[in-house]
């Protein structure tokens, strides 16, 4: 629409094309950097985020980790597996007794993205299928693929024809 | 937006491009220390977050002064608008 001869009142065509055609490459550049400021603010709220829940996390870390039953020795045969949860109903754990009668126990969550890792007794070492990650049955750490840490490792006891599961140990990479 | 003497439109063009260049920079800085926090933090190390937090503060505070840089080039001298109807966009 254009403003009527005379009028001092501004046509239309300067609301819709409100930037000048040689500042159009300034603005836009201007617009992306307020954009990544504002993307900056984000990746602090993130690592706000994590110092919040370390923070959360040592204020529980005082509470010691229940002791739980989590199977009979019986159920657990020399290459029997057993899966359980620890210390929540949200950790899937899983629970090995190996060829040299060893008892060993895992959080069953792989390291790399959570996929749930399986025993497999042919090859001797906890398997995730997902993306070819291999853990050590006797110490958890990887062996091959794209897992970056060992898997956490649940510290167990056997007693009186119980198994319990007391804690959990969080290892180092390269243990 | 008004309209400002060629030199000076070039020179706000090289001012913006450099604050866009040190931002883009000191984003990927920021993206690679959110990662190595998160990757330490899963993997047990529970005193890197700390310092995470306080070093992503400073990266975002650097990223807040480019912004006001920015916000300050907006409120520089301009020279008076040209009068419609000039140039090949003439449409009176």
């Amino acid at each position: 629409m254009e403003a009527p001869p005379g009028s001092s009142k501004k046509p239309l065509w300067t609301e819709e094309f409100s930037v000048h055609a040689a500042d159009d490459r300034y603005v836009l550049r201007r617009q992306f950097t307020k954009f990544l400021t504002l993307t900056s603010f984000g990746m602090l709220v993130g690592n706000g985020w994590i110092y919040v829940k370390s923070l959360l996390d040592a204020r529980t870390r005082g509470a010691a980790l229940p002791r739980a039953v989590i199977a009979s020795s019986a159920e657990v045969p020399v290459g029997g597996v057993k899966l359980f949860r620890y210390p929540t109903p949200q950790d899937p754990c899983i629970l090995v007794r190996s060829a040299g009668a060893q008892l060993v126990a895992y959080s069953q969550k792989c390291t790399h993205l959570s996929c749930a890792v399986v025993y497999s007794s042919e090859n001797h070492r906890l398997e995730c299928p997902c993306h070819q990650g291999y853990f050590s049955i006797q110490t958890g750490r990887v062996l091959q693929g794209p897992p970056p840490r060992p898997l956490p490792r649940i510290v167990i006891e056997e007693r009186d024809g119980q198994i319990f599961a007391t804690g959990i140990q969080i290892q180092e990479e390269g243990a | 937006m008004k309209s400002l003497p060629h030199e000076a439109r070039r020179k706000r063009r090289v001012a913006i491009d450099a604050a866009l260049l040190f931002v883009v920079i000191l984003l990927i800085v920021q993206m690679w220390l959110l990662t190595a926090t998160l990757e330490s933090y899963l993997a047990g190390h529970k005193s890197v977050a700390l310092p995470g937090f306080l070093a992503s503060a400073v990266l975002f505070g650097a990223c807040v002064a480019i912004y006001f840089f920015v916000e300050r080039l907006d409120r520089a001298p301009e020279r008076e608008e040209e009068p419609y109807g000039i140039g090949p966009w003439d449409i009176h």
